[in-house]
C-alpha cells in the first residue's frame, strides 16, 4: 500500500505558506506588556583595557531604566560563557579557555565587544543614553592575523593563554606518515587560505526575557537553534536560574547556518537583565551587530603535502593547519578545526597513514565558531584541492586521479586511519555521474570555444565526504564533548486521530514541518495536513539537543521512528483485543491494522480513539496514545558525492562565470526530493559565496571590521549563480532506521572546492579564495 | 537615527525657505535614510521634496532632455522618450542598484550627494549636462567637485537636469560585486561640441579621461583608445580593488561603451 504525501513525495513545504504572507512568529515581532528596550555600547577598539567605566551622565538621559555592566553581572555571582568541547593538545594539557563574561571587565578584546548593556523605555533614548557613557580605554596594539598571532612577540590578549595559544593538537600516525614520504615517488604540495566568513541568516539574533516574580520563572524567547542546549548551559554555567525555573523558546528563526546554535553574551545579558529589572527587556541586533558579532566562521591557514608512489596511488597525507579562534571560546569552537575537520580528511580516499596537527589560536577578532559544515568544508577544501594539485603534478586527469584512489563500493565498513568509519557509498557511481551529467568528456571542444571567443574555460572536481547525524554519545564524549548528542521525540495521538510530534531539533527554515509529518504520514497512514510538528520551546518538548551538522532527520527523524513503533506495538495490543484476535496476528501496514488471513481491519485513528476512551480495552494496558522516544546513534552518517563545476573567465576583467555545475549527492534514502534539492542549491550557493565573493576582512593595524556591511561584504545573489544540475545517489545509511545521511551541509561543503579547482584549471596557477576579479585578473597578467 | 522634525512643501520656494542650516532635503531617502538610521548623520528638520510637483518628470524636445530632478531612476529607465533619445541615458539608470534603490532614488539626490562610485555623474560629465538649480545653471564640468562635494550651497536645491542629445552615446560599468555602485564606470559621447569620456568609481570624483577623447575624436572606435592606459597614481584604492585594478577597467569599459554606443 502506498501513501498520499509519505516518503518520498515532493510535497510542498505546509510553513511555507505562513513565512511567505508574512505570518511568522518571530521575535522582534513579539512584544510583552511593560517591556523595556536593551542596547549595547560595544567597544570602537580591537583591544583596550577598561580603566574606567562612568554611566552617571547616562543613567540620568529620558527614558532609562538601568544601565549594567560586567562587573554587575559578576556581582551577582554570574558565570562566563563557556566552550563545550575540551580539546587536549599534543603535549596531554587541555586546552586554555581564557574567562569570557557577557560583558568586558577589565578588558575588550574585539571590535563590538560588549561594554554596557542600556535599558530604556525606547529603543532611540537607550542608543541616546548609551552616547553618554563615558569609558576610559587604555588601547593596546592588536593582532587579526592567526599566523601574526602565534608567532612570537605578539601581543597577548589573554593572560591565561600564553602566545595565544588555545591547543597544539594532533591525530594520526606521525611515524607511518613520515615513512611513507621518506619513500614516496611523488610527493605535491599546497598552500591554502580558507577565508574567514560571516554567517549572515536573514533574521539577526534577538531576545525576549520575562521575569515572573510571583513563580519566580524566566523566559528567555530567543533565536536559538538549540534551546534545550542554550537553557542547560546558562543554568548550569553562568548560574542564571535553575533549569526548572528557566524556559527558552526559540519560535519561527529565520536562518542559522550554525551562528544561532551558541550561547551569546546578548541573550544572556537580556534574561538576567530582565529579573534585575523585573520588567520584559528586548534587544534585537541590526545588521551592523551580527556582522560584529555573530560567530564567524572557517579562516583557516593550511599547508599540505601528499606522497603518492609511481603509479599515482596515494601512500600518505600530512597537513598543519592554524585555526583563528577569534578574541574568546565560542561555545563549540574548539571541535570544529579538530574532531569535526582532522577526521574527515581521508575524503573519499584509500590512503593508507594520515597525519594532522592544528594549532587553534586567539586573535582580536570576532569569535569563530561552526557555520555550514563546520571542519567539513575547510577538510573538503584541503583534499580536494590538494588531489587536483596532485594529478596536475602527475600529468594525470584529476577525475582518474581520483576514480584510481577512491575506497571502492564494497570496502564497507571502512576504517580510515583518522577515527572514522564509512558505513556505506559509492564513491565512483557518484563520480561518474557526475561526469556524464556535464558532459566531461566535451570539456576540450568547450575549453576551445571559448578561447576562440577570447575567453578561458575550467572544470574542476570536489568528491566531498562529511560525518553527519551527529553523533553517538559514546564517541563524541571520549573525544572531549561536554554533552551527549542523541535526540528526542514524542509523537502524540489525539482522541480523534490527528496528531501532535514534539521533537527536540529545531527547525530554523529547514522544513521540518514538512518533512517529519510525511513520516508520520506514511508510517501510521494520518494526513500531512493532520499532523503538527512542535518544537524549539523547552516548556512543551522533551530536551533535546537541536539542530546543527545535518542531524535533525538522521537522528532527530530516527527518534521520532523509536516512538511510531512504541505506537504500533501499542496499537497492536488494543487491536487484537477489540478485533478479537492474538497480538501476533495484528499486521499494520501504514496505519491500518488487519487480523492476518481474515478481512477485519481497523485504522490508526480508530484505535486511538479506543485509546482515550477505553470502554472496551485491555484490562492490563494504560490508556492514551503517546508515546516519547530518546534516539542515540550508532555511528555519524557518511554523505558523499561528487560535484564538479564549469568557469568561463573573462582575461580582460577577471569575470568568473559559472557556466555549468553537476551535483551528484549520496544522501541515503530521501524523505523529501523537493527540500533536499532546495538543500543542495542554498548550499552550493553559499559555497560559492565563499569562492567568489565573500571573506570578512579587518584592518591589521587598527583591527577594524573593514566589511561590516553589505556595501562590503559580498553575499551571492541569484544572478552570482548559473543553473544547477542536481541528481541523488542512495546507499541507504545502514546505522538508521530511515537510512538517511542528511543533505543540510553537503552543497556549502562541495562548492568551494569544485570551484576553486575549475578556476585553477582555467588559470594554470593557484588562487586562494575569494577568487575575486582583480585577484583573478592578477593572475592572468602576471602581476 | 536621532529625532528630527519633518517638513513635506509643495513648492520650490516653500522648501528652500524651509530649509535652515542644519536641516537636510529629503529626496528618495536611498543614502540619507541609512546613513541617519547609522546615526552617521544628523538632521534638525527633513525637508521632503516629495510633493513638489513641478520637480518631477521627463521632457524632451529635437536637442534636449530635461529630466527633474525628483525623477526616479526607473522613470528614466523606463522612459520611452529617453530611451529613443539617449539610449545610453537609460541604459544607465537600469543599472543603479537594484528595484527598489531605482523604484525611490532620484536624479537630483544622486548628483547631490555625489558619491565618487554613484553612475550618474558620468552621463552628467560625459554629455556636458547643466544642472539647474533655484538660483542658477551650472555646467556639470563645474558642479563635481570632489568626494561627495558638489558646488552647491547649502540651501540651494537641484530642480532639474538637461542633458544635450548627442550624436551617439554609451556606457558601461563594472559593478562593485558588493554594493553594485560602479566599481569603475564609463560614459563615452560624440556631441555637437566634440567628444567626452567621464569616468566615475575610479577615483574620488567622477572625472574626464582626456586622451582617450582625444583619440575618439579622430577616430570613434574601439580600436583607437586599445592602447591608452590611465595613470593609476590619482585613482581610488580599497578592499574591492587597487588603482591598477581600476586603470584596468577603465580601458575596458571605455572600449565597451564605445562599441556599445548608439
Ligand atoms: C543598496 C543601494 C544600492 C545603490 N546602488 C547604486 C548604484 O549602483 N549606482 C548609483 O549611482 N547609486 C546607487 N545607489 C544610490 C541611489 O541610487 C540614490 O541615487 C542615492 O541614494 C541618492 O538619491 P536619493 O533620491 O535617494 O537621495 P537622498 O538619499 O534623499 O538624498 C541624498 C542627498 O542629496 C540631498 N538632496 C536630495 N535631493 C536634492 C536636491 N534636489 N537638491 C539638493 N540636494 C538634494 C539630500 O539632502 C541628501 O544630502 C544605491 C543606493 C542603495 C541604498
Amino acid at each position: 500500500m502506498s501513501v498520499e504525501n509519505g516518503i518520498g513525495a515532493s510535497v510542498r513545504r505546509k510553513e511555507d505558506q505562513r513565512f511567505i504572507t508574512g505570518n511568522g512568529h518571530y521575535l522582534d515581532d513579539m512584544n510583552k506588556v511593560g517591556q523595556a528596550y536593551g542596547y549595547f555600547l560595544r567597544s570602537p577598539h580591537a583591544f583596550a583595557k577598561i580603566k574606567s567605566i562612568d554611566l552617571s551622565a547616562a543613567k540620568a538621559a529620558p527614558g532609562v531604566v538601568d544601565i549594567f555592566t560586567g562587573a554587575d553581572m559578576v556581582a551577582d555571582g554570574i558565570g562566563g560563557l563557556i566552550c563545550g568541547w575540551g580539546i587536549t593538545s599534543k603535549d596531554g594539557s587541555p586546552h586554555n579557555a581564557p574567562p569570557h563574561n557577557s560583558m568586558a571587565v577589565d578588558a575588550v578584546r574585539h571590535v563590538g565587544d560588549q561594554v554596557a548593556f542600556v535599558i530604556a523605555e525606547s529603543l532611540e533614548q537607550a542608543k541616546n543614553a548609551s552616547e553618554l557613557i563615558e569609558v576610559d580605554y587604555d588601547v593596546q596594539t592588536p593582532v587579526t592575523n592567526i599566523a601574526k598571532a602565534l608567532a612570537p612577540g605578539a601581543p597577548q590578549i589573554h593572560e591565561e593563554a600564553p602566545g595565544n595559544l588555545c591547543y597544539d593538537w594532533e591525530l594520526g600516525d606521525k611515524a607511518a606518515v613520515d615513512a611513507a614520504f621518506a619513500n614516496a615517488a611523488h610527493v605535491s604540495k599546497i598552500d591554502l587560505v580558507n577565508n574567514r566568513l560571516s554567517p549572515n541568516p536573514m533574521e539577526p539574533r534577538a531576545a525576549l526575557g520575562e521575569y515572573d516574580m510571583g513563580s519566580g520563572d524566566l523566559t528567555l524567547y530567543t533565536t536559538s537553534q538549540n534551546p534545550h542546549v542554550a537553557r542547560l548551559i546558562m543554568s548550569a554555567f553562568l548560574g542564571i536560574a535553575p533549569e526548572n525555573k528557566l524556559r527558552v523558546v526559540a519560535p519561527d528563526v529565520g536562518g542559522g547556518f550554525g551562528s544561532k546554535i551558541f550561547v551569546y553574551a546578548e541573550e544572556t545579558t537580556t534574561i538576567w537583565a530582565a529579573r534585575k529589572i523585573n520588567r520584559p527587556v528586548k534587544w534585537t541586533a541590526d545588521r551592523s551587530e551580527a556582522f560584529l558579532t555573530d560567530a564567524h566562521g572557517r579562516d583557516h591557514v593550511t599547508h599540505a603535502e601528499l606522497a603518492m608512489d609511481n603509479d599515482g596511488k596515494i601512500l600518505a597525507f600530512r597537513v598543519s593547519t592554524q585555526a583563528n579562534m577569534g578574541a574568546y571560546l565560542s561555545t563549540f569552537a574548539s571541535a570544529v578545526p579538530t574532531y569535526l575537520y582532522g577526521t574527515l580528511l581521508s575524503g573519499q580516499y584509500k590512503i593508507p597513514s594520515i597525519y594532522v596537527e592544528v594549532q587553534a589560536g586567539f586573535t582580536n577578532t570576532t569569535p569563530v565558531d561552526a557555520y555550514r559544515g563546520a571542519g567539513r568544508p575547510e577538510a573538503t577544501y584541503v583534499v580536494e584541492r590538494m588531489m587536483e594539485t596532485a594529478a596536475r603534478d602527475l600529468g594525470m586527469d584529476p577525475t582518474e586521479f581520483r576514480l584510481k584512489n577512491f575506497i571502492q563500493p564494497d570496502a564497507y565498513p571502512y576504517e580510515t586511519p583518522v577515527i572514522m568509519t564509512y558505513d556505506s557509498g559509492d564513491y565512483p557511481l557518484a563520480m561518474n555521474m557526475a561526469k556524464d551529467m556535464i558532459d566531461y568528456s566535451g570539456f576540450a571542444a568547450r575549453k576551445a570555444q571559448s578561447e576562440a571567443n577570447g575567453k578561458i574555460r575550467g572544470i574542476g572536481t570536489a568528491a566531498y565526504i562529511e560525518a553527519c547525524g551527529i553523533a553517538p554519545s559514546a564517541a563524541v564524549g571520549s573525544l572531549g564533548a561536554g554533552v551527549g548528542l542523541w535526540e528526542s521525540a514524542e509523537v502524540r495521538f489525539n482522541p480523534t486521530g490527528s496528531v501532535t510530534v514534539f521533537t527536540g531539533s529545531h527547525s530554523h527554515g529547514q522544513g521540518h514541518e514538512t518533512t517529519f509529518a510525511q513520516i508520520i504520514a506514511d508510517k501510521l497512514g494520518v494526513p500531512i495536513e493532520s499532523v503538527e510538528v512542535v518544537h524549539g520551546d523547552t516548556s512543551k518538548v522533551p530536551f533535546g539537543m537541536g539542530t546543527y551538522g545535518s542531524r535533525s532527520l538522521a537522528v532527530g527523524g530516527s527518534a521520532i521512528v523509536k516512538a511510531v513503533d512504541k505506537i504500533v506495538e501499542k496499537s497492536k495490543k488494543i487491536a487484537a483485543h477489540l478485533m478479537e484476535a492474538s497480538v501476533e496476528d495484528i499486521e499494520h501496514d501504514h496505519g491500518v491494522f488487519s487480523v492476518a488471513g481474515t478481512d477485519k481491519q481497523m485504522t490508526m485513528g480508530e484505535i486511538a480513539f479506543a485509546a482515550y476512551v477505553p470502554h472496551n480495552y485491555p484490562a492490563d494496558l494504560e490508556p492514551g496514545m503517546a508515546e516519547n522516544a530518546f534516539y542515540d546513534p550508532l555511528n555519524f552518517t557518511f554523505p558523499a558525492g561528487t560535484h564538479i563545476a564549469e568557469v568561463e573567465i573573462d582575461p580582460s576583467t577577471g569575470i568568473v562565470d559559472i557556466v555549468d555545475w553537476a551535483a551528484v549527492d549520496d544522501f541515503g534514502n530521501v524523505i523529501n526530493p523537493m527540500i533536499v534539492e532546495g538543500q543542495v542549491h542554498g548550499g552550493v550557493a553559499q559555497g560559492v559565496g565563499q569562492a567568489l565573493l565573500e571573506g570578512v576582512i579587518y584592518d591589521e593595524e587598527s583591527g577594524q571590521l573593514l566589511t561590516g556591511s553589505y556595501m562590503d561584504y559580498c553575499m551571492p545573489r541569484a544572478d552570482d549563480l548559473p543553473n544547477f544540475r542536481v541528481a541523488t545517489t542512495n546507499t541507504p545509511c545502514p546505522s538508521n532506521p530511515l537510512g538517511v545521511k542528511g543533505c543540510g551541509e553537503a552543497g556549502a561543503i562541495a562548492a568551494p572546492a569544485a570551484l576553486m579547482n575549475a578556476i585553477v584549471n582555467a588559470l594554470g596557477k593557484d588562487i586562494n579564495m575569494p577568487a575575486t576579479p582583480e585577484k583573478v585578473w592578477r593572475a592572468i597578467n602576471n602581476n | 537615527m536621532y529625532s528630527f522634525d519633518y517638513e513635506r512643501p509643495s513648492g520650490i520656494n516653500e522648501a528652500v525657505s524651509a530649509i535652515g542650516e542644519d536641516d537636510k532635503f529629503l529626496a528618495g531617502g536611498q543614502t540619507l535614510l541609512p546613513t541617519l538610521k547609522l546615526r552617521l548623520a544628523q538632521a534638525d528638520k527633513l525637508v521632503d521634496l516629495g510633493g513638489i510637483a513641478e520637480l518631477k518628470g521627463i521632457s524632451v524636445n529635437d536637442s534636449e532632455v530635461t529630466i527633474g530632478a525628483m525623477t526616479r531612476h526607473v522613470d528614466v529607465a523606463d522612459s520611452a522618450d529617453v530611451k529613443s533619445a539617449i539610449p545610453a541615458l537609460s541604459f544607465l539608470a537600469s543599472h543603479i542598484g537594484d528595484a527598489q534603490v531605482r523604484n525611490r532614488g532620484t536624479i537630483g539626490g544622486s548628483i547631490s550627494n555625489n558619491d565618487p562610485a554613484a553612475d550618474y555623474p558620468a552621463a552628467l560629465l560625459g554629455l556636458g549636462a547643466t544642472v539647474h538649480t533655484n538660483k542658477r545653471s551650472i555646467s556639470a564640468d563645474d558642479f563635481f567637485v570632489d568626494l561627495f562635494e558638489t558646488a552647491l550651497e547649502e540651501d540651494e536645491l537641484v530642480t532639474k537636469v538637461t542633458f544635450p542629445i548627442p550624436e551617439k552615446a554609451g556606457y558601461a560599468k563594472f559593478p562593485n560585486p558588493a554594493s553594485r555602485y560602479a566599481l569603475t564606470g564609463v560614459f563615452v559621447a560624440k556631441t555637437a561640441n566634440g567628444v567626452r569620456v567621464a569616468v566615475t568609481g575610479a577615483g574620488t570624483c567622477v572625472f574626464r579621461q582626456t586622451d582617450m577623447e582625444a583619440a575618439l575624436s579622430s577616430n570613434f572606435a574601439a580600436d583607437a583608445i586599445s592602447g591608452i592606459k590611465t595613470e593609476s597614481s590619482g585613482l581610488s584604492a580599497d578592499i574591492h580593488a587597487s588603482a591598477e585594478y581600476r586603470a584596468n577597467l577603465i580601458s575596458v569599459m571605455a572600449a565597451r561603451a564605445v562599441k556599445a554606443a548608439s
